[in-house]
This record gives structure tokens, sequence and C-alpha cells, in this order.
């Protein structure tokens, strides 16, 4: 199983979200995506993607302008 | 997972509209719907060759000097270009539709296009095929 890891620190709407799905949609079944982002409403965001998505949303860190999310594709 | 669908119509050219229209666009795709933006009026002029940035601001244009501060805001707040949210939009698999009455109506040929971004040119029975099977849809 493979890790990859998105850094979309700085960027704002839709840019963590789409980078997100672009990295889901690269990665195999049961690869980790860990997106690192500082921007607030995607934090929030994301989870309501990983439902919709179907996937598993694996940790959710850090403060609403410093987070880490893992997703298990 | 069924496939949900989003059709946005977008008639108007003006920057921060296209703006809208791409975002949530290209958000519907991120979140696993499917998505199409049916260009058609000013919106279209967009997709000629060296167009999608050069539409006014739909308030306070004031000749350029509005869209041009709030292009400076844009860039301190890090807003991705149109040309970043267009790429993103198909390489996600967005379905980008020309409307032809109105590109034979202010002249334009297809050679006038950003062709490798159009999936189809259509008319409004396009549309309506997308719409009718779409959970979302939005005349922007």
């Amino acid at each position: 199983m493979a890790k990859m890891q998105v850094d979309v620190r700085g960027e704002t709407c839709p840019i963590p979200l789409v980078e997100m799905r672009k990295a889901l949609r690269k990665a195999a079944p049961g690869d980790v995506v860990e997106v690192i982002g500082t921007h607030p409403a995607s934090r929030k965001e994301i989870p309501m993607a990983i439902e919709a998505l179907e996937l598993e949303l694996v940790s959710i860190e850090g403060t609403d302008s410093d987070w880490t999310i893992c997703i298990r594709r | 997972m069924k496939t949900e669908r989003t059709t946005i119509v977008l008639h108007s050219g003006d920057m921060d509209k296209v703006y809208s229209a791409l975002i949530i666009a290209t958000g519907a795709l991120s979140m696993g719907m499917e998505a199409a933006i049916y260009f058609t009026f000013w919106g279209l002029q967009r997709l000629q060759k060296g167009g999608l940035e050069k539409g006014p601001l739909s308030k306070m244009h004031m000749l350029g000097l509005g869209k041009w501060m709030i292009k400076q805001r844009m860039k301190k707040a890090n807003v991705a270009s149109l040309e970043r949210l267009m790429n993103d939009f198909k390489e996600l698999g967005g379905k980008v539709i020309a409307c032809d009455m109105t590109m034979e109506i202010m002249g334009i040929s297809r050679d006038d296009m950003r062709e490798e971004w159009i999936d189809e040119y259509g008319a409004v029975g396009m549309y309506i095929n997308e719409a009718r099977k779409s959970t979302i849809t939005l005349f922007i």
C-alpha cells in the first residue's frame, strides 16, 4: 500500500478539494492519501467529499488553519 | 455509487461569473459528481483562443480598473487562474459543450476556439438531455 502526499498549504477554494480528488484518482484501492492544508473551509469540506465518494477518513488532525487529513481509497 | 450530475449553462462572459461556473463545476467533480458546462453567448467567447481571462467584471469594471484591482486582491489571496481551473476541470473528466448557434451569430469558426477543451458542439437539445439527468443545473 502506497502513501501519497498532497501539499495544498496556502491554496484556497477550490484547489484543496480538486487536488485531493486528483490524487485519489491516481491512487490504487487501499492506498492512503495525506492532504496537508491551511484553508479553513476545506478542512470541513474534504470530509464531506470523502463521505460522498464513499471512502474512508483515516484521520483528521490539527487546527482549522493548519491541518492534515488522511484518506484511504 | 450512483453517479449524480451537474449541468451549468454559462451564458455570461464576465470574469467573476466564469470563476463561479468553474469553481462549482470542479467542486462537483471533486465530490464525485459528473459535470458539464454548456458555453453559450458571451460565455462562448471565453473559449476563443486567448479569451479565457479576457472577460470584464460583472460590476465595477470601471474600464478595466476594477478588474485590475480585483485581480490584485485575488493574487494576494492566491486564487487559482481560470486557465488552471479549466485544466483541472478537464483532468477530472468535466465536459465542455460549445453552442454552435452562438458561433454562427458571432462569426466564430472552430479554428478560433481552444478545441483541446471542447468535447462537443451542440444546441439546446444537448443541454436538455444533460440537464434532465442532472440533480444540479444552473444558469450563470
